[in-house]
């Protein structure tokens, strides 16, 4: 029974309630971020760490919280994360850190974070929060590594990840539609996609 | 250096505009521009915010995090400086201004988990700007934002009777107006 309920935590947050495509949440760093698969799976892997113990930390404490504090209580908590996987990333992968910029810091204001604490950690056990903050981390990084797919391929006419090159289209390649790496294409890329679930209803229970 | 201020107003406000290039503040700008008269209030609450953000958050920098070098605590710093301004802020305008206040409503506690607000007090800090540019940068950002935060509110008043195709309504139209905005910004990038 708890492992199933566990299970059931966990696979919510990849589709039925997937943080980007289905609860628009925390669209600031899927647009910005979303450039090529480098930074989506860096800015993942940020996301999944400060939400996996922010969860852990505020699921531990919610009874001594008071309610009226509860808010700035979460966001210092939050923001202690960030200060440590910022400084973890500037130590060993400092070209990652580098080209995150100051989106890596401002995972503190994204709303998926606050929200899964509000909403689900600060009212349940710690191990269901654990299943809850994997399950929205893991919904964000395939929402973003679907978008950065689209956008590096029509962007650059190819797929490279961590300096290896994975493919490259054949006329593409040689003239690539620099368009998509640019701002306005990241909207595009987003919209479509959205409409595109709309309309297959894929994300539908 | 007061001929570059303007440049960094018009760096700020045009060529880097938070919504449409640097990607910050979406949030409001796709949940709230419904109405021009919310986006004008929104956009004027948000630059307040920034403005006066700014300034505490680069004395606070400049007064303790660097003299003590505790630099790395900037992120709970400003986060707890802006939490606590927009409390002020929001007490300030409930007691001089009553209208204002209901105008706004419930965006204005929400102006503290704004990524702009951070955004701009990161922005100041990792540019290691000086005080008035910082203030200037700050202006204008916040009033690139407006203008965005407006123009969208405008179109999408018009969108909600036009004849949309089924899967596009909502969301997805919004973010195709988004594109056509933009690009069109991306072609102020020539002109500093």
């Amino acid at each position: 029974m708890r492992t199933a309920r566990f299970w059931k935590e966990l696979t919510k947050g990849i589709i039925v309630s997937n943080p980007v495509f289905v609860l628009a949440l925390g669209l600031c760093p899927s647009l910005a971020v979303s450039g090529n698969l480098d930074n989506a799976l860096g800015m993942s892997a940020g996301v999944l760490f400060v939400l996996l113990c922010s969860n852990i930390i505020i699921s531990a404490i919610r009874k001594l919280v008071p309610n009226m504090v509860r808010i700035p209580v979460y966001i210092v908590i939050i923001a202690t994360f960030v200060t440590i996987i910022g400084l973890v990333f500037q130590a060993y992968v400092p070209s990652l850190y580098e080209s995150l910029g100051i989106y890596l810091s401002l995972i503190v204001v994204n709303c998926i974070i606050l929200g899964r604490a509000e909403a689900f950690a600060s009212r349940n056990g710690i191990v269901y929060s654990i299943a809850d903050a994997l399950g929205a981390s893991i919904g964000f990084m395939l929402a973003l590594v679907i978008i950065a797919f689209f956008r590096q391929i029509l962007g650059t006419g190819g797929l490279s990840i961590f300096g290896f090159d994975l493919f490259t289209l054949p006329v593409l390649g040689d003239h690539p539609m620099l368009f998509f790496i640019l701002p306005p294409g990241a909207f595009l890329v987003i919209g479509l996609l959205l409409a595109l679930f709309k309309h297959t209803g894929v994300l539908k229970e | 250096m007061n001929d570059n201020l303007f440049v960094v107003f018009v760096t700020m406000a045009l060529i880097n505009n938070f919504i449409l290039v640097k990607f910050l503040g979406l949030c409001p700008f796709f949940g709230i521009s419904k109405n021009i008269g919310n986006a004008v209030s929104m956009g004027i609450a948000v630059t307040l915010v920034m403005v006066i953000g700014s300034a505490i958050t680069w004395l606070i920098n400049h007064l303790v995090l660097i003299p003590y070098e505790i630099r790395y605590m900037n992120i709970v710093m400003f986060i707890l400086v802006i939490a606590v301004m927009v409390q002020i802020v929001e007490m300030v305008i409930k007691r001089t201004n009553l209208t204002l206040y209901n105008a706004l409503g419930i965006y204005l506690p929400l102006i503290t988990t704004n990524c702009a607000v951070l955004g701009i007090a990161l922005i100041n800090d990792t540019g290691d700007y000086s005080f008035w540019t910082s203030l200037v940068a700050a202006l204008g950002a916040g009033a690139g934002f407006s203008l965005v935060l407006i123009i969208m509110s405008g179109i999408r008043e018009r969108l909600d009777t036009a004849d949309v195709p089924k899967a596009m309504k909502g969301l997805p139209i919004a973010f195709m107006v988004a594109v056509l905005l933009s690009l069109a910004f991306i072609g102020f990038g020539g002109i500093v």
